[in-house]
């Protein structure tokens, strides 16, 4: 599969230098209040790190803030390239893709509207459906409702199509906020192994916001936690998953 | 039964006035998600340009394509002049910057022209349809027009990338956002084809109605019935809407005691509430379930 | 269709009133202000006076339609409507001689109350942009209906009706104008008194509800159709006082006054003073009379683009209205007073 668009944007050796994406003292507001005060993270070339909190910690506005979604003060940097300046589109253009918590999926379009939307930047007419097959061949399911209003869709479905739709984007990095929830647990099983082939086989990295830390433990290469908008414990994730108290404090486990 | 088939060959015929109108807005409503009531206005300063182009010798074909151009311009112009700078402000205040559009343009038209009331050209003539002598030809020739319309924008928001991206922009703009669509374009893009359509519906309603600064005003209330009973989602809604409040005006003025000209307009909406009630997104618009 | 917010991010609580300003501070602006206003009639011309009580009895109506639009998310575009129907239940009233003038402005209001009801239930199935459009066609109707046949012997047909002002008490030492203008001031006053309390209370809440989250409301056991058919009918009452304070004023009403031009001005008059604010409908009012006249003398011929650019202007300065703009002043001068370390 064509993770990444040909032309501009070439796969890069993860050997080369620095992470794929750094986020420096970053602080985040609505409105007048602050809610983040100086997160900082990586996500390695082609690695998975987890974004983990209880709930109301600020992950979702942490995603949120590195799409240029949310007014934010920090640095951004990905591969290389400052963006924390940019527009949420052209963040989206250097090849971020961004699955919201509740997916943001187009409701009244339908499930093959839903994926062409994802390539809607590039220009590339033969990649792009030649990426839509592979999206169906991937999620089979998808495939069966190519016509029907993606509104329709049930929980996992819409899930599946969010993420397929962040897949026809041609994505270096991935953010996924909370993609096991409301799912059942087959489902999230199987969603996280399609997650693990696209990082295994296809070198594409990922910043995982997840509730479930345990699951998101055993998936990550790195974890960052953080509690009412500060950073508490980074590491590696299986650091993170043995430090019980952290695990107690934070992740209720 | 004679009566009744001329009534509604009658109501079809204004119809389509009004079905011209309810396209131009339902494409704005489904490009930026807000009902433009100066729509209306934009329309008749842009017959006006047109008719000025004429009144300097401009060919009749040359004035409509230079006009629709212009027009589009000129949408654009206005939702990056005035509505950009305030896309943040509640939308109560969006509302009161389409009336403040609509005080603008029709003052502005007023003052540039004057009140006399003037005809404009029909590019169809002045005959009836096939010497029949029940359609003129200039409403066949504007039912054609609608329809080519319509279908050029259907093929044009189902079947291309842009028109999709559009549809997805006004839909969910933070979803559009991260999949890459520059969503303030496509606003304006919008904003540019309601104000072609309208251009084009104006220049085809003037050679009826006579031109002068207050000619849209009763058309844009029809046109507005139109598309609401269509149901705002649909163009085609739109379009048979408007038809569908022509014919119901002009039966009900037809037959119904006490109605003269003042209260068909008002019989025209009471229908169009009383069909809200029973289907209250439109007679062809879908209604989205929401998932709580 | 992305469901946006009727409002401006509002602060906290839930009336005029402000977290933002102290106590102290509303306190001394509502006694300025009734000082102010106690004062105006003996300060201007007779002419500015009459102006100013219309003023007063379109802000009154836009009190109504701020109840029913701000607080409770019902969009009406139709108020002059209600407006009408107080105007001319007051009008009758006194044209028959037989009911004292001031228990015509009670009277006007339970009128419009079970209109504004009565509209209010089939409007419950109709939300956003089709309710706006109904209430519009009904403002559109009222002028033709007034104007129709059948009800002419009440309503005067389209030269409308003349109405006797009431005099001021014998042991008052005001003429008619100043009478009339501190009665409709008054009442101006018991209502947005009302409407504060209104607002404050658990019914007010409730309507807050319904219009932030009609889903949550109804799941907490709020009664939503009775609570906002219950808000039609309220705001109608406002604008129906407002419409017989100003038949009394006006000494006259004709069907042409209340067009739709009429109900397009109470709603930009609710905007400009401030979408859920009590004390907003004061400056919206003041706004609907004075700048429409403002811009012709400005141009005769470019009234209408004089006005358009003056709202233009307004909005853009102001988007949460003149209501929001103090509240943000107040804000700031609070918070300039405490980083200087005073109490």
């Amino acid at each position: 599969m064509t993770i990444c668009r040909v032309g501009d944007r070439q796969p890069v050796d993860a050997a080369a230098a620095g992470p794929l994406l750094s986020v420096s003292g970053l602080q985040a507001f609505h409105g007048p209040v602050r809610v983040l005060h100086g997160i900082d993270l990586t996500v390695g070339r082609g690695g998975i790190t987890a974004l983990l909190g209880a709930n109301g910690a600020g992950k979702t506005t942490t995603l949120r803030a590195i799409c240029g979604m949310v007014r934010k003060v920090g640095a951004v940097v990905f591969d290389g390239r400052p963006i924390d300046t940019l527009a949420t589109e052209d963040i989206a253009r250097l090849g971020i893709a961004h699955v919201p918590q509740g997916r943001g999926t187009f409701e009244r379009l339908s499930v093959e509207e839903n994926l062409r939307l994802g390539a809607a930047s590039r220009s590339d007419r033969r990649a792009i459906v030649s990426d839509l097959e592979r999206v169906y061949d991937l999620f089979p399911r998808l495939a069966e409702r190519r016509g029907q209003q993606a509104g329709t869709l049930s929980g996992g479905e819409q899930q599946m199509l969010a993420l397929g739709r962040s897949l026809m984007l041609g994505p270096r990095l991935l953010l996924l906020d909370e993609p096991s929830f409301g799912l059942a647990p087959m489902i999230v099983e199987e969603l996280f192994a399609t997650l693990a082939v696209l990082n295994r086989q296809h070198g594409l990295a990922m910043l995982l916001v997840e509730q479930n830390a345990s699951l998101a433990l055993e998936f990550a290469d790195e974890a960052v936690v953080i509690e009412t908008g500060r950073l508490v414990a980074s590491g590696p994730a299986r650091e993170i998953a043995r430090e019980t108290s952290v695990r107690r404090a934070y992740l209720g486990y | 039964m004679e009566l009744l088939t001329l009534q509604i060959l009658a109501g079809v015929a204004t119809g389509a006035i009004y079905a011209c109108m309810a396209l131009a807005i339902v494409m704005i409503y489904q490009a930026i998600d807000h009902l433009n009531f100066a729509q209306g206005e934009m329309a008749t300063f842009s017959t006006f340009v047109a008719w000025q182009l004429l009144q300097w010798g401009t060919p009749y074909w040359m004035a409509f394509a230079a006009t629709v151009a212009l027009s589009f311009a000129g949408g654009v112009a206005i939702e990056r002049a005035l509505f950009r700078p305030m896309r943040d402000a509640p939308v109560l205040a969006h509302i009161v910057l389409f009336i403040a559009l609509f005080a603008i343009l029709n003052s502005l038209t007023g003052f540039i022209w004057d009140f006399t009331i003037r005809s404009f050209p029909s590019p169809f003539g002045t005959g009836s349809l096939a010497g029949n002598g029940l359609v003129s030809a200039h409403s066949a020739g504007m039912v054609g027009v609608t329809g080519a319309m319509l279908a050029m924008l259907y093929l044009f928001f189902r079947h291309t990338r842009l028109g999709l991206a559009m549809r997805a922009a006004a839909a969910n703009p933070d979803s559009a956002r991260l999949v890459g669509i520059r969503v303030d374009r496509m606003i304006a893009l919008g904003w540019g084809m309601a104000a072609a359509v309208g251009a084009v519906a104006g220049m085809m309603i003037a050679p009826v109605v006579f031109l002068e600064p207050n000619m849209m005003l009763a058309i844009l209330v029809y046109g507005f019935a139109g598309a609401v009973l269509g149901g705002l989602t649909s163009p085609f809604g739109a379009v048979a809407g408007g038809f569908a409040v022509g014919v119901i005006e002009n039966l009900a003025g037809s037959f119904i005691p006490y109605i003269g000209q003042e209260l068909r307009l008002t019989i025209a909406l009471g229908v169009i509430v009383a069909v809200l009630m029973v289907r209250p997104s439109g007679l062809f618009g879908v209604s989205v379930t929401t998932r709580v | 269709m992305v469901r946006k917010e009727l409002t401006a991010p509002m602060s906290q609580t839930v009336s005029g009133a402000d977290q933002a300003m102290p106590p102290s501070w509303q306190r001394w602006s509502v006694a300025l202000l009734v000082i102010a206003a106690s004062v105006l009639p003996f300060a201007v011309a007779p002419f500015v006076l009459f102006q100013v009580t219309v003023a007063l009895t379109y802000a009154i109506a836009i009190l109504g339609l701020n109840l029913l639009t701000g607080f409770n998310g019902q969009f009406s575009l139709g108020h002059s409507t209600f407006y009408a129907i107080g105007a001319y239940t007051a009008a009758i009233l006194i044209g028959s001689g037989s009911i004292d003038y001031y228990w015509t402005i009670p009277i006007a209001g339970a009128v419009c109350f079970a209109f504004g009801f009565l509209f209010g239930l089939p409007a419950l199935r109709l939300d956003g942009i089709y309710l706006a459009l109904a209430t519009f066609a009904l403002a559109i109707a009222t002028p033709q209906i007034l104007k129709l046949t059948p009800v002419e012997p009440w309503t005067g047909g389209v030269q409308g009706l003349v109405v006797e002002r009431p005099a001021p008490p014998s042991w008052v030492p005001l003429d008619a104008d100043q009478w009339l203008y501190f009665v409709t001031a008054a009442t101006g006053l018991l209502l947005a008194w009302t409407a504060i309390n209104l607002v404050d209370s658990r019914s007010g809440r409730a309507m807050i509800a319904i219009r932030d989250h009609p889903i949550a409301a109804r799941a907490m056991g709020i009664n939503v159709a009775l609570y906002k058919t219950l808000a039609f009918g309220t705001s109608a009452l406002y604008a129906g006082i407002g419409g017989a304070l100003s038949a009394m004023t006006v000494q006259f009403v004709a069907p042409d006054s209340f067009t739709f031009v009429l109900a397009i001005g109470l709603f930009v008059g609710m905007v400009v003073g401030g979408v859920g604010s009590v004390w907003g409908a004061l400056p919206g009012g003041l706004f609907l009379l004075f700048v429409p006249n403002m811009a012709e003398t400005v141009s005769k011929g470019l009234a209408g683009a004089v006005y358009g650019v003056i709202l233009i202007l307004v909005i853009y300065l102001m988007p949460s209205g003149v209501a929001g703009m103090v509240r943000l002043a107040a804000r700031k001068l609070v918070a300039m007073r405490r980083s200087h370390g005073n109490g």
